[in-house]
Parts: C-alpha cells; sequence; structure tokens
C-alpha cells in the first residue's frame, strides 16, 4: 500500500511518499504506527507522539482502531490547520 | 444546484464569486461571503508570509463532504468553496465560502459551519515564516470546539 506524509510528519519521515509492504499482524492503523515507529530513527521521531497524528484511509479520515486491510492509500499527518 | 469547489493557488475575487452564484435568479433572498486572509501576526509574533500545504484529492474530497453535509441541514441555493495553497503574505486572501438562500439565517449558518469544518477537518496546514524562523502552525482547541458545537442535533441548537 502507499503510504503519505505532510507537513511534520513528512518532515520528520524525510519522504512525502512510500510504498510500503505490512507485516500481516499489522491488522489497524494504530498498529501500523507503532510500526513504523520502528522502522528507524526518522519514523520513531515522527511517530513518538502518536496521539496527536491524524490518520487518513483513501481520503477518509480515520481513527487508529480502523482497519487497514482494504487500504490503497493511507496518510499522516499532524491536526488540521487550513481556513 | 452545483457547488463549486475549488482548490488553486491563484487569488480570487469574492465579489466575482458571489456575482456568479445569484446571476440570472430572481429566487435568492441572501448571499453570505466570508473570506479568510492571511494575517500579519499571531500568537503574539510577527508572521511575513506562510505556506499552506495540502493533501491534493482529499481535500476536494472533505471539502465536497461537508457542502453536502450543509446541504442536508440549510436550504441552500448556491454553495461555492475557494481554498487556495502555496505561499501567501499578509493580506493576501487564503479561503473563501460563498452561500446563498431564499432567506439569511440559511445563508449566515451555512457559511459558519463551513468555515468551522474547514479549518479542523480540511487537510490543509499552516508553516508560518516568522522574525525568528519558520513553523507549522499548532491546531487550536477554539476550533474544535467551534466545530464541536455543529454536532448538536439541529433542533436543539435552534432552541
Amino acid at each position: 500500500m502507499r503510504l503519505k506524509y505532510f507537513a511534520w510528519v513528512r518532515e520528520r519521515v524525510g519522504k512525502t511518499d512510500e510504498e510500503i509492504v505490512v507485516p500481516d499482524h499489522v491488522g489497524t492503523v494504530g498498529e501500523l504506527m507503532d510500526w513504523l515507529a520502528g522502522q528507524g530513527e526518522e519514523y520513531a521521531h515522527a511517530f513518538e507522539n502518536r496521539k496527536v497524528i491524524r490518520a487518513a484511509i483513501d481520503h477518509v479520515h480515520v481513527k487508529p482502531e480502523a482497519a487497514i486491510a482494504d487500504a490503497r492509500e493511507i496518510a499522516f499527518f499532524p491536526p488540521m490547520t487550513g481556513g | 444546484m452545483t457547488p463549486t469547489i475549488r482548490l488553486q493557488s491563484e487569488d480570487f475575487d469574492a465579489a466575482i464569486e458571489a456575482a456568479k452564484l445569484t446571476r440570472g435568479r430572481t429566487d435568492i433572498g441572501a448571499v453570505v461571503t466570508f473570506t479568510g486572509i492571511c494575517r500579519d501576526h499571531e500568537a503574539g509574533h510577527g508572521v511575513s508570509a506562510m505556506t499552506l500545504e495540502h493533501y491534493p484529492g482529499m481535500a476536494e474530497a472533505e471539502i465536497a463532504r461537508h457542502v453536502d453535509e450543509a446541504r442536508r441541514r440549510w436550504p441552500l441555493l448556491g454553495v461555492t468553496v475557494i481554498h487556495r495553497f502555496g505561499r501567501m503574505q499578509p493580506g493576501d486572501n487564503i479561503v473563501l465560502v460563498v452561500t446563498a438562500a431564499a432567506h439569511r439565517h440559511a445563508a449566515f449558518e451555512s457559511a459558519e459551519f463551513l468555515m468551522d469544518y474547514l479549518k479542523t477537518r480540511a487537510p490543509f496546514w499552516k508553516h508560518e515564516e516568522r522574525p525568528g524562523g519558520m513553523g507549522w502552525v499548532e491546531a487550536k482547541d477554539a476550533d474544535d470546539a467551534a466545530a464541536g458545537r455543529w454536532q448538536r442535533p439541529r433542533k436543539d441548537a435552534a432552541e
């Protein structure tokens, strides 16, 4: 699946997007954040305060409990500050 | 009624967009336009410029979902939402919401509803250029509270 990062999550991870293969035991958005946090220093830094990071699956806001099995694109970003 | 939703880097003209909604129509009795503008200060520090980052694809989809919700709640005859992205300087337009209805309450309330949701749910992020350096704007609790009040049933909100 494709991952996308925005704002300071993007800055910390050091890339705008990437294609990844997720291990079978990672079933939810929250578990995906836990797994990503273990993928290196930059990911650990980006996902150190997971409670503030928001997620979207295929352009729809989701909660950490959301299942990722059918996701094509998952995005991680800070709380929004538009308008 | 087909809403107009646009994301663009270029500026917009609020008067022209409002006129487009009413041209040739005699059933519209109220038009509200809200324009959000880049300020030169924020939370006690100066702002010399800001860059708005957005999530292409999701931003349009999320705004469209809120416009649909506004149309379910109020009898709207026209809606236009334009949100800019890219670098802006103090005084520049950032966002435009125009709502048209037969009566003023629907136009006022739906414009406010759309702005409250745009600020907290539409995937945009502001990066400021300040005297001491650069920084991401933090989300405000007050904006969450403003959006949260629309979650009450409409009937209660009117009482």
